[in-house]
């Protein structure tokens, strides 16, 4: 009994800390720690510098924790609403994933003039991102791209560096490996366009089983040469290394390449594809751990902290009213505008990702994808 | 190994060592002229070399064996720096090593020193290639290592050897990655969960690993076979599968505790995880226990019975110093358990108990960086030290017992 009694003594102890801990939150009408879920790398540094730092300067007393899933954010999700255990609070996920959330009721639905702020000059949130909301779940953060790189001096002696998205299929000009994604989104299409299909009939043309067929034909001419990718670090890995003459990844992937590390890289803007990233609130969450997150958003989406977050990554804040406060990179001091996908410049030639159709077809050409990759 | 042979005969030098040299430097021919692009002028190169080499040190006579290998070596090393700079240097050096070394091992008859006289020749060929499989073998285990930690000191953000790395200049090399390892919540937080799960994690596995191993050597216990292959179970299951089963079972069991004890968020977290971690470590305690136990002799427990002890005394008097060393190996191995795992943490853990590994694992999925590698070549010295510092103290302690000749 003795022994009992002194092992129950820490067991004590720790419980009653533990629940003082948890009385002294429950004080407070918000939670004092949230689980904020990203993508990791560049990408999340760039949200901690922009909203998250600031937001803790002002609340001091509440703590970010960081998970970087956002890859798997989907499955997780799934995993912990079964097992009822959600321990996220706000996720970034592209608007693919969702679009797929919110059809499940996995994600929250908002109210987007309620929830975030109005622009400063008063135009409410849901204009001011517009187009962008493609989703009730889903609160857009920014527009990226996925756009091509190549080395600049593995360029064959006498040939122009390559200016249009065709080089990728052309190994006669430019011989060398690429780098593609390992799923079919955006690879097929532009097997389409380089194959004469015309830019507005792409998805036309991919919703048939024979223009299914045709793009798979498209990339076997270049299938040798092709490595797949799966993670955003790949590309510009082996771009470094020279592995690879050119690939596909995303524009701040390249930018930070270049323009941080300076590598010999450059990079395509032709038939870039756009997409969104955003945040969603897992549905249900506990009362405190709602309001922090709903005050958290409100200022992280504000129109000064979508700006201030083009300060660390070439992406394109999702409002419109944060376009003019676009300023210089915060170390380097060069001017980030002609660096952002949505810049005219840039975009020249842009490639719309058409959200619905992969949302009817994802299934269906994701597998004779990956049956092709295996034979 | 003891020399069985000392008084070999020399081989002959035209049929035997010229054209045996010629083969090692055909196959190295063969390497370089691979990275000159032409692989079979520097094999054809090389078999020359390597026979001119073994005529050639074969007519020095009264020379130390090792002034002709660090001669060999010094003309290697000189060609490859004119060739191709301070990587052929040391290419150079690397080649002129092997080839002086193993030409003065063949032409002295030395490869036959270590095997009966009486073997004929193709058992001594399996003999030596024995051996140099088994050098192969180590040294494809352990290379790895080094092109990890040389990287880790790269200057640039890649897992690339750039051309100032491999001059061995100054600026192609930085501890920034180091620095980063160390100067980081994104590196730190993980180490110290690391640090508070797989002591923790270790400490109850040896604990029920040892009393399980011991209550199962009792050959009175029923269904021991069963119970054993129960509680083996985690180390067979493919572990995706434990983890799959852990989270179901753990998350509700959390969710009680928060609700019915009042216990907050993360120190639940890490006593789920701390526990399924423990569940993998017992396994490896049970069978480095058990394998100590076989060892042990039972009339020892019936003599400290007989002198009144009882049988917790019994335990920690008598039977615990001798299967010690199975229990240590045992814990050692549940704590590289906890300690290298991700799968189940990435499951049953929450984002406040990352670990390193789990660290690792993301960083190199979204980010290639060589903070990864940095952490990697601080883990492995910090392993290295560990297990040498555990060996000196267990052969420190036989010494101390007499029960090691040495």
């Amino acid at each position: 009994m003795k022994l009992i009694s002194k092992l129950m003594k820490p067991i004590a102890a720790a419980t009653a800390i533990a629940s003082l801990s948890g009385a002294a939150l429950a004080d407070d009408h918000m939670a004092s720690n949230m689980t904020i879920v990203s993508w990791g790398g560049a990408y999340q540094d760039s949200q901690i510098k922009a909203y998250a730092e600031p937001y803790m300067e002002m609340n001091p007393g509440v703590s970010v924790t960081w998970d970087e899933s956002s890859a798997e954010a989907v499955a997780k999700l799934r995993a912990m609403n079964e097992a009822g255990n959600i321990t996220w609070d706000l996720v970034d996920v592209v608007a693919a994933d969702a679009l797929r959330l919110c059809d499940e009721g996995l994600a929250m639905e908002v109210d987007h003039d309620e929830l975030l702020a109005a622009a400063p000059d008063g135009t409410p949130a849901s204009d001011d991102f517009g187009d962008l909301i493609v989703s009730d779940c889903f609160i857009p953060q920014i527009v990226y791209s996925t756009t091509v790189g190549y080395r600049t001096d593995l360029v064959p002696e006498g040939t122009a560096a390559p200016s249009d998205i065709c080089a990728l299929f052309d190994l006669e000009t430019y011989p060398g490996k690429r780098s593609l994604e390992k799923r079919p989104i955006n690879t097929m299409e532009w097997a389409l366009l380089c194959d004469g299909v015309a830019k507005e009939d792409v998805y036309d043309v991919l919703a048939t089983e024979e223009g299914q067929e045709r793009a798979l034909a498209k990339l076997d001419t270049i299938r040798d040469e092709v490595i797949w990718w799966s993670a955003g670090a790949d590309t510009p890995q082996l771009l470094a290394d020279g592995e690879v003459f050119m690939g596909s990844t995303y524009n701040g992937r390249l930018f930070s390449a270049i323009v941080e590390q300076d590598q010999p890289i450059g990079m395509l803007w032709d038939a870039q594809v756009f997409d969104l990233d955003g945040w969603i609130i897992p549905a249900d969450l506990p009362e405190e751990r709602l309001a922090r997150v709903k005050d958290f958003v409100k200022f992280a989406t504000d129109t000064q902290r979508l700006a201030d977050q083009a300060k660390y990554i070439s992406y394109g804040p999702a409002r419109e009213s944060s376009a003019p406060l676009v300023g210089k990179h915060a170390e380097l001091g060069i001017d980030m505008a002609p660096h952002m996908p949505t810049d005219p410049n840039n975009a020249k030639n842009t490639f719309l990702y058409n959200y619905e159709f992969w949302a009817d077809y994802r299934d269906d050409i994701d597998a004779k994808f990956q049956a092709w990759l295996a034979q | 190994m003891s020399v069985l042979n000392p008084s070999v005969p020399k081989p002959d030098l035209y049929r035997f060592t010229m054209p045996v040299v010629a083969v090692l430097g055909a196959i190295f021919g063969f390497i370089t002229g691979n990275i000159f692009g032409s692989p079979a002028i520097g094999l054809v190169l090389g078999a020359i070399i390597g026979a001119a080499l073994a005529a050639g040190l074969d007519r020095i006579t009264g020379m130390d064996r090792w002034k002709k290998i660090w001669g060999t070596a010094a003309v290697f090393a000189i060609a490859g720096l004119i060739a191709g700079g301070v990587g052929g240097l040391v290419g150079g050096t690397v080649v002129g090593v092997s080839m002086g070394w193993f030409t003065t091992w063949i032409s002295s008859g030395k490869y036959r020193a270590s095997v009966p006289s009486y073997y004929t020749a193709g058992q001594v060929l399996w003999h030596n290639t024995f051996l140099f499989i088994c050098a192969f073998v180590f040294f494809f285990l352990i290379a790895p290592l080094f092109p990890v930690a040389w990287l880790s000191f790269n200057a640039e953000d890649f897992f690339t050897f750039t051309p100032e790395m491999l001059a061995f200049k100054a600026e192609g090399y930085s501890l920034k990655h180091y620095a980063d390892f160390l100067g980081s919540d994104e590196w730190m937080v993980p180490l110290k969960n690391s640090l508070i799960i797989a002591p923790i994690a270790t400490i109850i596995s040896v604990s029920l690993g040892t009393l399980a191993a011991i209550g199962l050597s009792q050959s009175h216990v029923p269904g021991r076979q069963a119970i054993m292959a129960i509680l083996i179970s985690p180390m067979i299951v493919p572990l995706i599968i434990s983890a799959t089963g852990m989270f179901f079972f753990y998350a509700p069991l959390g969710n009680w505790l928060q609700a019915n004890l009042g216990l907050n968020q993360a120190f639940v977290g890490y006593v789920k995880v701390i526990l399924a971690h423990a569940v993998l470590g017992i396994p490896f305690v049970i069978i480095t226990v058990t394998a100590t136990l076989v060892g042990f002799d039972r009339s020892l427990t019936r003599a400290a019975a007989n002198m009144g002890a009882d049988p917790v005394t019994t335990f920690f008097r008598i039977q615990m110093p001798l299967i010690l060393p199975g229990v240590i190996s045992g814990g050692l191995f549940a704590f590289i358990t906890s300690f290298d795992e991700v799968v189940v943490v990435l499951f049953v853990g929450s984002a406040r108990q990352q670990t390193l590994p789990w660290q690792m694992f993301t960083g190199l999925r979204e980010q290639i960086s060589p903070t990864i590698l940095a952490a990697a070549t601080i883990l492995v010295t910090i392993s290295i030290l560990l297990l040498t510092t555990v060996e000196l103290l267990r052969r420190r302690s036989e010494r101390l017992r007499g029960m090691s000749p040495g």
